[in-house]
């Protein structure tokens, strides 16, 4: 159960060695024992990620999770919750890809908008099942400021993100009455193995900011925030750029 | 969730909470009004459980379910019998779980009779003050409400009735039901003990000190057996000398005699209007260290340096907030929590360094009560025990996790534990090492209710079942 002061007691990642999402479960553990289930590829950053969790007293379990398998996702979902409640589930698998490659490759396309969109949206079909059932819980998406506007530098992903983050703001809808709370958290950019080489924009943030954002949503029940919160503003302003200035704009 | 069969056709999904408003959950609520509706709901209690819910005045989770489902007790409120000769100076009255102290209040008054343990609140339920084991200011001189339990009827999870009592057959199951949260089985009914009294009003005695040792050493001095009420409020927003400085009423029923001559004509008569029911437009934060501060002066500065014998109602001597409806509103929509643990006797310094902490944190508490507690009762998972207990209140806020994990250390170190009645965030280790004797009752439990029907969010989150 998730408690008066927001603290959860069982954490879902999936997308089990994103760093924004280990940050995010490193800060709602906030050193207490809770128990995590990590679910994601085998990778070689896995035994990593669960050792340091185990280190700081949670119980780790894993869960196989290709997201290029979306069909998966209710068997997934299915046996993380097997060891009961999950009290918070954060998606946070997502492919960046070459931008470029990207929308001139059919399979570098459906690549990153299985991951990014369709994978998303059957795992939060699959979450809402198992929250509704349980009367509770919170589910974090990992948005981006790239779907609420999308850019020429990375359309593709973008527009993935554009889609999923509508699916999840609506999914925030259809929960309601059933009291389960949906947070979409749309990061800048976030200093990750991701975005490693590239040039941060202004406002970027590290992983353990996002987290903080995170974990306020979570607590105060928020459905919508920006890490950094200021990005919300300039997202706004944004938004409503006309296009022939738009895309003289240097992003 | 799967439609109940079970259940009467006005059950609904819905959200609840407890009075401090965090952590909802979505369960079935279904409103009982028959022993029938009980042992109806019980035979398919579904998969995740059922539990009681009263006037949800617990502070925390211990009346949610979530996903699973809730009996709506507040139907099932016949005052069956009011009995005020019963040979031994007692009267007793036999109600259903659903009434409220209120309820039973106002109709045993009439009769001469009083009900034994009153909390802060009128608005528990029967069933709930039996669960929660509550007690009232004048536990040093009464002990808490399940010690005025004659017997109950338990609905279990077998489908079957049981009348429990004290000292019968099935005694470990009644002191399992006592302070057990509602997680032995249903309470339908109470046969509780009243008694005698001439007036509904109180002789009060009330003393302004200037800090926490000027309270002590009131507290100590053996002037509080002369009362049979007597608790404390206190500053949690100042410090140096002025620490803790306190507000200290200490009262007695009052005999006939000790009445003016205009309350002596209706010396039983109860009036307490309900002034205002707060509407649900309180922005978070405005409860907030700047403006309890100011709250806190003013309570102080109200207060009588020294008043004896003074002539007031349980309203106005303690129950003030009953006169506010949704008093807990102005704390907005992201709640507040109660903090209330017990420290043994001479474990003053400890409580004298929470006071300390909370004065210097970013977080602020209005309504502070300071109480020595008396002997208490058999029941494992009751709260009292000899020692001072203290209760503070924050509104949520970020870094008030960590300000009650420090807290639970310095309470758990000294020997104390929590109030799972007003419990909200601590951890399963926190109580199995506040409650000794958890194992004790989890095994009176387990045989009672072998399958986990009876089950709640507090038993999920404190790992209690």
């Amino acid at each position: 159960m998730i408690d008066a002061v927001g603290n959860p007691q069982s954490v879902l990642l999936l997308g089990s060695t994103s760093e924004i999402g280990l940050a995010i479960v490193r800060r709602l553990a906030g050193g207490r024992p809770i128990r995590v289930v990590l679910a994601g590829r085998p990778s070689s950053g896995l035994p990593g990620a669960v050792a340091a969790l185990s280190q700081q007293g949670c119980s780790v379990e894993t869960v196989d999770f290709d997201a290029l398998q979306p069909r998966t996702a209710a068997d997934v979902v299915a046996k993380a919750f097997a060891g009961g409640d999950i009290d918070v589930a954060v998606v946070a698998f997502g492919l960046l890809g070459d931008a470029e490659q990207a929308w001139q490759s059919v399979d570098a396309a459906v690549d990153l908008a299985t991951v990014n969109y369709t994978a998303a949206v059957s795992v939060g079909v699959a979450l809402a099942g198992r929250f509704q059932a349980q009367g509770h819980g919170a589910l974090v998406a990992l948005s981006s400021v790239a779907g609420e506007r999308v850019r020429r530098s990375n359309f593709v992903y973008g527009s993935s993100k554009a889609g999923m983050d509508g699916f999840y703001l609506g999914l925030a809808e259809a929960l309601r009455p059933s009291g389960v709370r949906v947070t979409v958290v749309r990061p800048g950019f976030v200093k990750t193995r991701m975005t490693a080489g590239m040039s941060p924009a202004p406002l970027s943030v590290t992983p353990d900011q996002v987290a903080d954002v995170v974990a306020d949503a979570v607590r105060n029940r928020r459905e919508l925030v920006w890490a950094p919160p200021p990005l919300r503003a300039v997202m706004s302003v944004l938004r409503h750029v006309p296009r022939p200035i738009f895309r003289r704009l240097p992003l | 969730m799967s439609a109940h069969p079970s259940v009467p056709p006005t059950a609904a999904r819905q959200r609840l909470s407890g009075f401090g408003r965090t952590a909802p959950t979505t369960a079935l609520v279904a409103p009982m009004t028959t022993e029938a509706d009980v042992l109806a709901a019980l035979r398919e209690p579904g998969p995740r459980g059922v539990t009681a819910r009263g006037l949800g005045r617990s502070y925390g989770d211990p009346a949610q379910n979530a996903g699973g489902l809730v009996l709506d007790m507040t139907g099932l409120d016949r005052i069956h019998a009011i009995d005020t000769d019963t040979g031994s100076g007692y009267g007793t009255a036999r109600v259903d779980a659903g009434v409220s102290l209120d309820a039973l209040m106002r109709a045993a008054l009439p009769f001469g009779l009083w009900v034994p343990v009153l909390p802060g609140t009128r608005q528990v339920t029967v069933g709930g003050a039996i669960a929660s084991d509550v007690h009232g200011k004048n536990h040093h001189s009464a002990g808490s409400f399940g010690n005025h339990v004659l017997s109950l009827d338990l609905a279990c999870a077998d489908g079957r009735v049981r009348t429990l009592s004290p000292d019968g057959p099935d005694s470990e199951l009644f002191w399992a039901t006592v302070g057990g949260m509602g997680l032995t089985g249903i309470i339908l009914r109470a046969t509780i003990q009243l008694r005698p009294t001439e007036s509904a009003y109180f002789v009060v005695d009330t003393d302004r000190t200037e800090n926490l040792d000027e309270l002590m050493a009131l507290l100590t001095d053996g002037s509080d057996e002369r009362y049979d009420y007597s608790a404390a409020w206190f500053d949690t927003t100042t410090t140096g000398a002025a620490l803790g400085r306190a507000v200290l009423t200490r009262g007695s029923l009052a005999r006939r005699d000790e009445l003016p001559a205009k309350l002596r004509r209706a010396p039983l008569r109860f009036d307490a209007p309900q002034l205002l029911r707060f509407p649900d437009v309180f922005p978070n934060g405005l409860a907030n260290p700047r403006t309890l501060r100011a709250f806190s002066e003013l309570w102080y500065r109200k207060a009588p340096k020294r008043q004896r014998d003074a002539v007031q109602n349980i309203t106005a001597f303690y129950q003030t907030l009953d006169v506010f409806a949704d008093w807990n509103r102005v704390y907005g929509r992201r709640g507040f929590l109660q903090y209330q643990f017990i420290v043994p006797f001479g474990a003053e310094d400890t409580f004298r360094r929470i006071v300390e902490i909370i004065a210097s944190s970013n977080h602020a508490s209005g309504l502070n009560v300071l109480k020595r507690f008396g002997a208490g009762n058999n029941a494992p998972l009751s709260f009292p025990a000899p020692g001072w207990t203290i209760c503070v209140d924050f509104p949520i806020a970020a870094g008030l996790s960590e300000l009650c994990t420090e807290l639970d250390e310095l309470v758990l170190d000294a020997g104390g534990r929590h109030y799972l009645a007003k419990e909200s965030r601590t951890s399963a280790a926190a109580i199995r090492r506040g409650y000794p004797r958890l194992d004790e009752w989890r095994k009176v439990r387990s045989a009672a209710d072998p399958n986990g029907v009876f089950t709640s969010d507090m038993a999920r989150r404190l790992e209690l079942v």
